[in-house]
């Protein structure tokens, strides 16, 4: 058992940590062709080594400290991101189970967790500390600006986010990820059992992954580089990785909560092997993220920052109230028209 | 000042529609605008390997005039020596056989100074010294920013665009 937690895990982090690279490859590329440009396509075929070279370019830089940080938290702060940003995939289902040689795997590497929604939401709000921490110890005004803004940002729209997912536990009446794709799977997918609950989902992950157009613990007109202006190399690599790698999670659990994760529909009826059903579902779930990954990037070259006071506003006057609706709304909606 | 009070108007008092206050319609159009330049035309030169080519009316690095017989057109009058408002130039005259009597001993353009202005082509009596298409500049020492002759002498074929220009301009 743990031998085989430790091959999945080692393959998730090899998996995801190229597909984090090659993200940031995709969002250059995507803003080159928005801004009718044709963005990096120097280092190799067609750009393909750019991430290498950047890369490369970030371990060999400087790692400067400032005079005034608090080193010890300075140190840890990025830790902290990027460990919450890829514990979450812990959790996610990526495929079927597979079967090799009669020993049936199932492809989520915390396999036997069935509170998964719970624990994603928990890590989400662990996540807020990373950047805080940044912020304040960074010795620094616009460091320090940037982790306020993102705690406050964080916390009020993680009340969103859980309202959106509230939705979906109600409707499938799980808080397993593999029985909310079960669910979906022999009913409609939840993008069309609860919209509202998606759209708050949708927004306020935004905000969760600080992405424009919630960007604003990074504001760089008004915040220099926001929480991670202090923070250089392989730390502010650190904090990189993490914003792509919680894209990726984000993206991952959207799929699950609300695209029928490794389903497709009337896919059962090919009457495929079981192995080829497996290789197709986990096909069907990296395509849905990737999709959904454009999403992110198209969003972030279309639609320019909020006010901070608009960010506030959206939240607790907007998306707050619709949530608590929906959720009343779902609820009529599992007793007339689930069952 | 009627004008000014209608553009506030627009700014400032428009009430905005029932799907516009939704905001979520008015995203989505954004979201149409940028999804549709994804496939447009991309403006990129691909430099190094693309290189554009400058109208006739391009200003780029100062050039000598150098006549089919292989002797410039300059007569040293140092009128684009004193014109040159970075002092960029140095003229050194001397005599010589031929018709023209004087020409350059020294003729030197310091390449870090110059503004490409192309005040020295203006006021050079001979057309002697005009404008070239050349844009690309570069130097690893500031001793190599200085251009002698033997880097200032184009042959009068190869300026032929600019000097049409210039006389389809005089003119």
């Amino acid at each position: 058992m743990i031998i085989e937690a430790l091959i999945k895990i080692v393959i998730v982090l090899i998996v995801v940590l190229t597909a984090v690279s090659y993200l940031v490859l995709l969002e250059r590329w995507v803003s080159a062709w928005i801004q009718d440009r044709v963005g990096p396509n120097r280092v190799g075929p067609l750009g393909l080594f750019q991430p290498l070279a950047d890369t490369l370019k970030l371990l060999l830089k400087e790692d400067i400290e400032p005079l005034m940080a608090q080193k010890w938290f300075h140190w840890v702060a990025p830790v902290i991101s990027i460990t919450i940003a890829f514990s979450v995939l812990s959790v996610i289902p990526f495929g079927h189970n597979l079967t090799i040689a009669g020993r049936t795997i199932p492809l989520t590497i915390a396999s036997n967790i069935n509170i998964g929604v719970l624990l994603i939401v928990a890590l989400t709000s662990i996540g807020v500390y990373g950047i805080t921490l940044a912020g304040w110890s960074s010795g620094s005004k616009y460091s320090l600006l940037g982790g306020l803004r993102s705690s406050a940002q964080m916390i009020s729209y993680e009340l969103t986010l859980g309202l959106g997912l509230l939705s979906v536990v109600m409707l499938s009446g799980t808080l397993d990820l593999n029985g909310i794709i079960m669910s979906q799977a022999s009913g409609l997918w939840n993008i069309i059992r609860a919209p509202i609950g998606f759209l708050l989902f949708f927004v306020s992950s935004f905000a969760e992954t600080n992405r424009l157009p919630f960007d604003l613990p990074e504001a760089e007109p008004e915040l220099v580089g926001g929480y991670h202006t202090e923070y250089s190399s392989m730390k502010f690599a650190l904090f990189f990785l993490a914003e792509y790698a919680n894209m990726i999670a984000a993206s991952a659990v959207m799929t699950v909560l609300f695209f029928g994760g490794w389903h497709l529909p009337f896919i059962d009826r090919l009457g495929l092997p079981d192995l080829a059903m497996t290789l197709i579902g986990i096909a069907a779930f990296a395509l849905k993220v990737i999709g959904l990954l454009f999403v992110f990037i198209w969003v972030r070259w279309s639609i320019p920052r909020f006010r901070y006071d608009q960010l506030m506003d959206l939240g607790w006057k907007v998306l707050l109230p619709l949530g608590i609706i929906n959720i009343v709304l779902t609820a009529f909606e599992k007793i007339y028209l689930v069952h | 000042m009627e004008s000014r009070s209608k553009y506030n108007d627009h700014a400032l008092t428009r009430k905005l529609t029932f799907w516009e206050k939704l905001y979520l319609p008015e995203i989505v159009r954004g979201l149409a605008t940028t999804f549709k330049h994804i496939f447009r035309p991309k403006f990129t030169r691909q430099y190094p390997e693309e290189r554009w080519d400058p109208p006739a009316s391009f200003r780029g690095r100062p050039v000598l005039v150098m006549e089919d017989n292989g002797v410039e057109r300059c007569v040293a009058c140092g009128l684009c020596s004193r014109v040159c408002p970075p002092l960029a130039i140095e003229v050194r005259a001397s005599e010589t056989e031929l018709l023209k009597e004087r020409y350059p001993v020294v003729f030197e353009i310091n390449m870090l100074r110059c503004i490409f202005c192309g005040f020295c082509e203006e006021v050079c009596p001979e057309e002697a010294i005009i404008m070239s298409k050349d844009y690309e500049l570069s130097f690893r020492d500031p001793a190599e920013g200085i251009y002698g002759k033997d880097k200032l002498l184009v042959p009068k074929a190869e300026l032929k665009e600019r000097l049409d220009y210039l006389a389809k301009m005089r003119n």
